[in-house]
């Protein structure tokens, strides 16, 4: 990590956190958080810490409570109930999940760059560089494609060099050989800025390979771990093998209760529990 | 410029138009881009109400024609946070209701004689000296006001969670950009009158959508052929003997066809 490259708050938590080895920063964090609306828990009972230079995978069904949990970390919505505590002075960087500009408002790509805060061109068009997206710098925004959307948010959040990154979804949309290249770059963009990220996904087997800790979300949380470094086994290459060597990895859920339709809670059946632990097998 | 120029009531009423597009361009931009359009006839409506309000106070009608379009805005605010109701009909029931109102308190004050046709259509005789004071005055600290808050503000009409998330103040920007709507309707009705004003907020905007790449040139753009409406509508009022808004507005629109016939710069490629 060079300091040089980093902005001011980062040079000084950059400071803090080498003039007191140990632990890392932790740049947010949630104890027992939910939301309630209209009568129903978006999310309930969730409690979790992003660390610096930490990689922390949110996945869990369709309707889970994902982006719910993100929007409250983010400070985008109040919890109605728990605690979230932020780092001082921190800076996040955001890829919300659906983002539609009014084709009435002319917005270029350089122009999305510069909605939250001042950048210069070389910042710009470094990290259009990084997504290979140079080429769309003065495009209008609503011309672009679904993957090139995606890709352009993430050079966006990550050109503010933000403490956190959070990102949900963010490969929506990008093929499959471009969602290697994306995790890639957010591997390393937790390297260069040591930043932290929180990544959400709706994928419930694989996870990025770099992830440190993976939390499995269905309205409260199922479990949570770290995933498995299985991406050179024979069998993971059989089933992702296309999918890049060390760029995802597996994860093994450990739940100890099944949900009903309704996703209520409910005790595993004895036969299912076996299963469960066996984890990602029927992943594919 | 001598102040005997001042004395003329079409120099006046050309000045207050002037002055008026010059803020109602950027701010009309913002309307259009966040799909507001009914919200600002909706505080339009309310003006009657504002009016009368305002006599029986014994303060300006401006004043409160503003305070009442302020209020309604944040009713408006708090009915949408409850979310049973979609904006569209909670609009029409607040425009609507405060019209009804308005009529009414009218109709009781029988010692009230408001000039009806001036308050729905403008007036070209309305606009005085101190109005072109408030105007000029006004105008300038809106348009500060708008530059302070462009970027929250814009920044929340692309995505009211992103500007949150990147710790932008969205909730004081909207408010401000509301309270300068609010005043823009409050000073635009004498010469456009409350039938019309929201033609005057987005026909400029929709006109210069075309022209622009850029916000900030869009607004800008907005607020000159906003400025060419009124003075070509005021003159046409003047040569016709029609009444001012009217007139203004359909400048407005001659305008926008007029924008619509020049090739858009990316339309040579379709086909």
């Amino acid at each position: 990590m060079t300091v040089a490259a980093l902005s001011p708050s980062d040079r000084l938590f950059a400071a803090e956190t080498r003039a007191a080895p140990g632990p890392a920063q932790a740049l947010v964090s949630a104890e027992a958080i939910g939301l309630r609306r209209h009568g129903r828990w978006l999310a309930r009972d969730v409690s979790l810490t992003v660390h610096r230079g930490e990689i922390l995978s949110l996945i869990g069904p369709n309707g889970a409570g994902k982006s719910t949990v993100a929007r409250m970390l983010a400070g985008v919505v109040r919890p109605s109930t728990g605690r979230i505590e932020r780092a001082r002075g921190l800076s996040i960087g955001y890829v919300p999940q659906k983002l539609s500009i009014d084709p009435t408002l002319p917005l270029t790509v350089r122009g999305l760059f510069r909605l939250t805060g001042r950048l210069g061109p070389r910042e710009i068009t470094a990290a259009l560089d990084r997504v290979s997206a140079a080429h769309l710098i003065d495009m209008p925004a609503q011309t672009l494609s679904g993957g090139e959307f995606q890709r352009v948010l993430l050079a966006r959040a990550i050109a503010r060099s933000p403490d956190l990154l959070i990102l949900d979804e963010p490969v929506t949309g990008v093929d499959i050989g471009g969602e290697e290249t994306l995790y890639r770059l957010i591997a390393a963009t937790r390297d260069r800025l040591d930043c932290g990220v929180l990544l959400i996904s709706h994928d419930l087997h694989v996870v990025m390979a770099q992830t440190d800790q993976v939390l499995c979300l269905n309205g409260h949380v199922c479990c949570s771990g770290t995933p498995t470094q299985v991406a050179r086994s024979a069998p993971f290459r059989a089933l992702f093998g296309q999918r890049g060597d060390g760029v995802v990895a597996l994860y093994q859920h450990h739940h100890d209760h099944a949900h009903d339709a309704d996703g209520a809670i409910v005790p595993l059946p004895p036969d299912r529990a076996a299963k469960q632990h066996d984890g990602g097998g029927d992943a594919g | 410029m001598g102040a005997a120029m001042l004395d003329d009531f079409f120099v006046r009423a050309l000045l207050a138009g002037v002055g008026i597009a010059a803020i109602a361009g950027p701010i009309g931009c913002f309307v259009v881009w966040r799909r507001m359009a009914y919200m600002g006839d909706t505080m339009a409506h309310s003006a009657l109400l504002g009016v009368a309000l305002a006599v029986l106070a014994g303060v300006l009608p401006a004043l409160g024609v503003f305070a009442v379009a302020a209020a309604l805005a944040l009713v408006l605010l708090g009915l949408q946070s409850r979310g049973d109701l979609a904006t569209d009909t909670l609009l029409g029931l607040l425009s609507h209701a405060s019209l009804a109102i308005g009529l009414i308190v009218v109709s009781f004050m029988s010692f009230l004689r408001i000039d009806l046709m001036g308050l729905l259509f403008g007036d070209i005789l309305a606009v005085s000296r101190f109005d072109l004071v408030v105007i000029y005055g006004g105008g300038l600290v809106a348009l500060a006001l708008l530059a302070a808050v462009w970027r929250p503000l814009l920044a929340d009409t692309v995505s009211p969670e992103l500007a949150r998330a990147e710790n932008l103040p969205a909730d004081r920007a909207r408010l401000v950009f509301t309270l300068l709507l609010a005043g823009v309707i409050a000073v635009a009705i004498k010469l456009v009158g409350a039938l019309l004003i929201t033609a005057l907020l987005i026909v400029p905007a929709a006109t210069a959508r075309r022209l622009a790449r850029d916000p900030v040139v869009m607004a800008g753009l907005a607020a000159a052929i906003g400025a060419v409406a009124a003075l070509s509508g005021l003159y046409g009022s003047l040569a016709f003997d029609t009444p001012s808004g009217p007139s203004i507005v359909a400048a407005a629109v001659v305008l926008f066809a007029v924008s619509r016939l020049i090739p858009a710069p990316r339309a040579g490629v379709v086909g």
